[in-house]
């Protein structure tokens, strides 16, 4: 028999990879969207196209190189070497990271429309109103950019919740540190759980309705605000 | 003190896709300078490059400060620039109340480099009761004085204006004049102002640049400027000429405003206006005829003696004369045919009849 905690761990767990991936995914992929909005380089749409990748490939692709490079002899070993451990894939930090390259897409897109849409002249005015680059960006450029930002950290959240492909590859099945919602779902129905995979994809499912719902409310409101 | 000091001195060259600039000009550091020319000869990437938002080669001095010099590598970029920028478009933050707005550059400004206050900013620009509003409430005139406002907010030795009424309509043009005549008497700021509109220019401007396909054709004091013939030749129904005045009488029986200059007293509809005041007339080469003797019998009240300068040619039937009265210089526009039958050249004493002023108050 499976007890509560074999419901409300994963759920837990997962909950707290999509605040923690989302956190992440904003600090990394701000300067990236701010970046591909504004520079005139020619390596920009590589760039683009090399971000957006988690879009098309297949989740067991982009799972298996994840696999390689956060292995014992990737470059994530190296890193979990650094204070003891022998590879990051199958830990939650292995997740963390793999989680925002999947999700990376759903945030940059959205934050890069959102600083292209403005333009040049408001960055202008602030430099003549003796604004840094740096003071703009803080002052001027996020607060105009906002409704970018609350689609972009949604997507990514929700994204996040609903990976399972990418998670199977690096994260395996771990109870407590890499079995998260989908995959303890996939589990439950393995195992012929109907009851368990009810409870947790009916969940889901009001789960998802509700963050798209408030999304468009709050992008509504944004933008009320402003015309 | 260097020679330059007083002086804005600019000099830039380059190339912006397909548009080559290649401009010098001096500038005083007092009163208003027009960049005057047609669309796309270079004044708004001329003002661009002053602000430091373009950047061509060249060198940028305004009095003993300099802020561009690619000889000695020094380039400050536009934040670090004490100017003040109106767009032609408002471009106020839309995130932004008009109070934010306004203290968005004041709040940057380094208390001791502050020379105006909120309030008496607020009040020269009419914008006091707006304060609280939304950008988007705000009819296009409104807008535009509230970026005036918040660029005079942070202080600055140089103001630069990009056709600040280019993108209002008529209503709005007049509802703003008045209050850039204000800052102009009011602020003792240099104000580099883009214009293509010669009736702008005229009542506003001190000095002129004029630009032509990206390069300073001539440059120099309004009046001086205005009265060179090779200029005006090209101005067609535009040439005229500027006469300072002082309001010096009004008559109530006829209802007209008696104003002086060197030259003779003008009559003009009333204008309530103090005596004494100073204001600007542009009178319009073509509304200006020449007579050798004074007429009588004639509905025109403003006749002066003057004296021929220069006569030029206009187009095969028209000419260009201008002629010294007491000191300033008049056009007129008058047919070859004419100028032929009054024998008119340089040094012949004759009169001109100005048929309508405007007054540029």
């Amino acid at each position: 028999m499976t007890g509560i905690d074999d419901i409300w761990s994963p759920v837990w767990l997962t909950l707290e990879l999509a605040t923690v991936t989302t956190a992440v995914l904003l600090v990394v992929g701000t300067p990236i969207a701010w970046w591909l909005a504004r520079s005139r380089a020619r390596s920009k749409e590589a760039v683009a196209a090399v971000v957006a990748l988690p879009l098309v490939l297949p989740p067991t692709v982009l799972g298996f190189y994840l696999l390689l490079a956060l292995g014992p002899n990737g470059p994530g070993g190296w890193i979990a070497g650094l204070y003891g451990a022998r590879t990051l894939a199958f830990t939650f930090t292995g997740l963390v990271i793999g989680s925002v390259v999947y999700s990376l897409p759903f945030v940059v897109q959205p934050i890069r429309n959102a600083f292209e849409a403005f333009g040049e002249r408001p960055l202008e005015v602030a430099a003549t109103l003796r604004a840094s680059p740096w003071d703009a960006f803080w002052s001027v450029a996020v607060p105009l950019a906002r409704p970018g930002f609350v689609t972009g950290a949604v997507l990514g959240f929700a994204h996040t919740v609903g990976e399972f492909g990418v998670v199977l590859m690096i994260g395996g099945n771990i109870p407590g540190e890499t079995k998260v919602l989908s995959v303890a779902i996939y589990d439950f129905v393995e195992t012929l759980q109907w009851t368990q995979a009810h409870i947790l994809a009916g969940g889901m499912l009001l789960f998802s309705f509700a963050v798209i719902l408030t999304t468009l409310l709050i992008e509504k409101r944004l933008r009320g605000e402003r015309s | 003190m260097s020679a330059e000091e007083g002086v804005i001195a600019a000099r830039f060259a380059g190339q912006l896709g397909g548009f080559a600039l290649d401009v010098a000009f001096t500038a005083p550091t007092r009163g208003i300078t027009a960049l005057f020319g047609p669309s796309g000869c270079g004044k708004t990437t001329l003002l661009r490059c002053v602000a430091g938002l373009q950047r061509m080669a060249g060198r940028l001095a305004i009095g003993s400060e300099v802020w561009q010099d690619d000889a000695q590598g020094r380039f400050l970029r536009a934040h670090e620039r004490p100017i003040g920028y109106v767009f032609q478009e408002a471009s106020l933050f839309p995130h932004l109340s008009v109070r934010r707005n306004l203290e968005f550059g004041l709040a940057r400004t380094t208390p001791v480099h502050r020379r105006v206050t909120f309030a008496e900013v607020a009040d020269l620009l009419g914008v006091t009761d707006l304060l609280d509003r939304r950008p988007d409430g705000l009819s296009g005139g409104q807008r535009q004085r509230v970026a005036i406002a918040r660029a005079l907010l942070t202080s600055p030795r140089l103001l630069l204006m990009d056709e600040p009424l280019a993108s209002l309509d008529q209503a709005s043009r007049h509802e703003i004049l008045p209050y850039l005549e204000r800052l102009h008497d009011e602020l003792a700021m240099p104000v580099l102002y883009v214009s293509h509109a010669a009736d702008e220019v005229a009542r506003l401007a001190d000095h002129l640049v004029l630009l032509d396909a990206g390069r300073v054709r001539a440059s120099g004091p309004l009046a001086a400027l205005r009265a060179r013939l090779d200029l005006a030749t090209d101005a067609g129904n535009e040439a005229d000429a500027i006469v300072e005045c002082r309001v010096a009488a009004h008559d109530d029986v006829f209802h007209l405003t008696y104003l002086e200059f060197a030259g003779g007293r003008v009559s003009v509809p009333h204008h309530a206006l103090p005596i004494g005041h100073a204001v600007r007339l542009r009178v319009l080469a073509r509304d200006v005829s020449v007579t050798l003797a004074p007429q009588t019998g004639t509905s025109i009240l403003n006749i002066f003696p003057a004296v021929v300068e220069e006569v030029a040619e206009e187009s095969a039937a028209q000419l260009l004369v201008r002629l010294n009265v007491g000191g300033t210089p008049v056009l007129a526009r008058i047919t070859r045919k004419s100028a032929s039958l009054l024998a008119l050249a340089p040094g012949k004493p004759a009169y001109v009849q100005v048929k309508a002023v405007a007054l540029l108050a």
